[in-house]
């Protein structure tokens, strides 16, 4: 049984080898194209996403406390405060998501 | 800026490059015939109809089988869900929402198999599964309510009101496949992104084992989320009018539709 474990984790272990990336790939990233441009682009675009990673870790731990001290106190309500805290936490994190999108496609489009 | 899975391009060297050079369409030198989530998508697709119809010759009443029983219980976890958002009679959407949330959850979940890659971390995959969304919940209220009163459900309770009431909805509702589809794009491309940059910069292998953890985690979420807003627009179309305010838990559900 040891055995077939140690097997498992040794083979697993070569696949996840066998699935790490080729290293060669070249990218043409914006830093490249235009070395002035570049560097503002990279500066702006990672405080952009640090700014909407900040308020969104902010606003959904707002929307947490207030879903666990909705379950807390009623506990017969968890069905329906579940389905609005997944909604909720839906539409803040699309902020920041819609964030990461544009700073996607400023870096590499 | 996204790597070639390795299943995809064994697949396609194996098999879709030579059928483009078969059939006389002209592939972009560098570039392999097809895209390697279009691979995954076509993969995920065949298996789950595979399996289907290998479940489907075991099904019995008397004698369940384990594939069976897991299918029921997931299938009565969906009932459950729709009966709580959309309130009753809801068997009819059971199979685009079913179906759905086993296709994108197994879409996901692929991509944290060494080797492939997320069909859904392509934009083009998320949107027509959105696009899908929008066109069947706008039937779905057009077949229930005839297309006159769905429109003037859109124009709100005063008729003054109802030329920026009308632009408002409007936008809205076409805001509603756009923000699906980014949403579950955005989640996934995230996700393999830091994979990938994780494996690439910092150590091959097995720094992104903890991130791939967190991947299934939100991969079942992100799935979660998107079956749970196509039953929130389902029950936005087909809810009852005025004529019948029931104090449900749906109209306040409902409500939430204006920030979506």
């Amino acid at each position: 049984m040891v055995r077939k474990w140690i097997l498992g984790t040794v083979l697993g272990l070569l696949v996840l080898t066998l699935a790490a990336p080729a290293l060669a790939q070249g990218e043409s990233t914006a830093a490249a194209k235009s070395p002035e441009k570049g560097q503002w682009l990279l500066i702006s675009s990672a405080f952009g996403m640090a700014v909407a990673a900040a308020a969104c870790g902010y606003a959904q731990s707002r929307a947490l406390t207030a879903a666990c001290e909705g379950v807390s106190r009623n506990p017969g309500a968890t069905d329906t405060i579940r389905i609005f805290t997944f909604l909720g936490l839906a539409f803040i994190e699309f902020l920041a998501l819609l964030t990461f999108v544009v700073v996607m496609l400023l870096l590499f489009a | 800026m996204h790597e070639q899975s390795r299943v995809g391009v064994f697949l396609n060297e194996a098999v879709f490059d030579p059928l483009a050079r078969a059939l006389g369409i002209s592939v972009t030198p560098g570039h392999h015939a097809v895209p390697d989530q279009i691979v995954m998508i076509l993969l995920v697709a065949s298996g789950l109809v595979l399996f289907s119809l290998w479940a489907r010759r075991s099904f019995s009443v008397d004698a369940p089988s384990r594939i069976q029983l897991l299918l029921e219980v997931v299938l009565e976890a969906i009932q459950g869900l729709m009966k709580q958002v959309i309130g009753k009679d809801t068997d009819r959407f059971v199979p685009l929402i079913g179906s759905l949330a086993i296709y994108i959850l197994t879409g996901n979940v692929l991509g944290q198999i060494p080797g492939f890659t997320s069909p859904t971390s392509n934009l083009n995959i998320t949107a027509s599964c959105a696009v899908c969304v929008f066109i069947y919940y706008n039937y779905q209220g057009i077949r229930k309510h005839g297309i006159f009163k769905y429109l003037k459900h859109l124009a709100g309770p005063v008729w003054w009101l109802a030329p920026l009431l009308f632009a408002v909805e409007l936008v809205s509702h076409f805001a509603r496949p756009f923000s699906l589809s980014m949403r579950l794009f955005g989640n996934i491309f995230a996700e393999e992104l830091i994979i990938q940059s994780l494996n690439k910069y910092i150590f091959p292998f097995l720094t992104s084992v903890p991130v791939m953890f967190l991947g299934l985690f939100a991969s079942t979420i992100q799935a979660f989320i998107f079956i749970l807003l196509t039953m929130v627009y389902i029950s936005g179309a087909v809810e009852e009018g005025d004529e019948q305010a029931i104090p449900h838990q749906n109209t306040a559900l409902t409500s939430m539709n204006a920030t979506a």
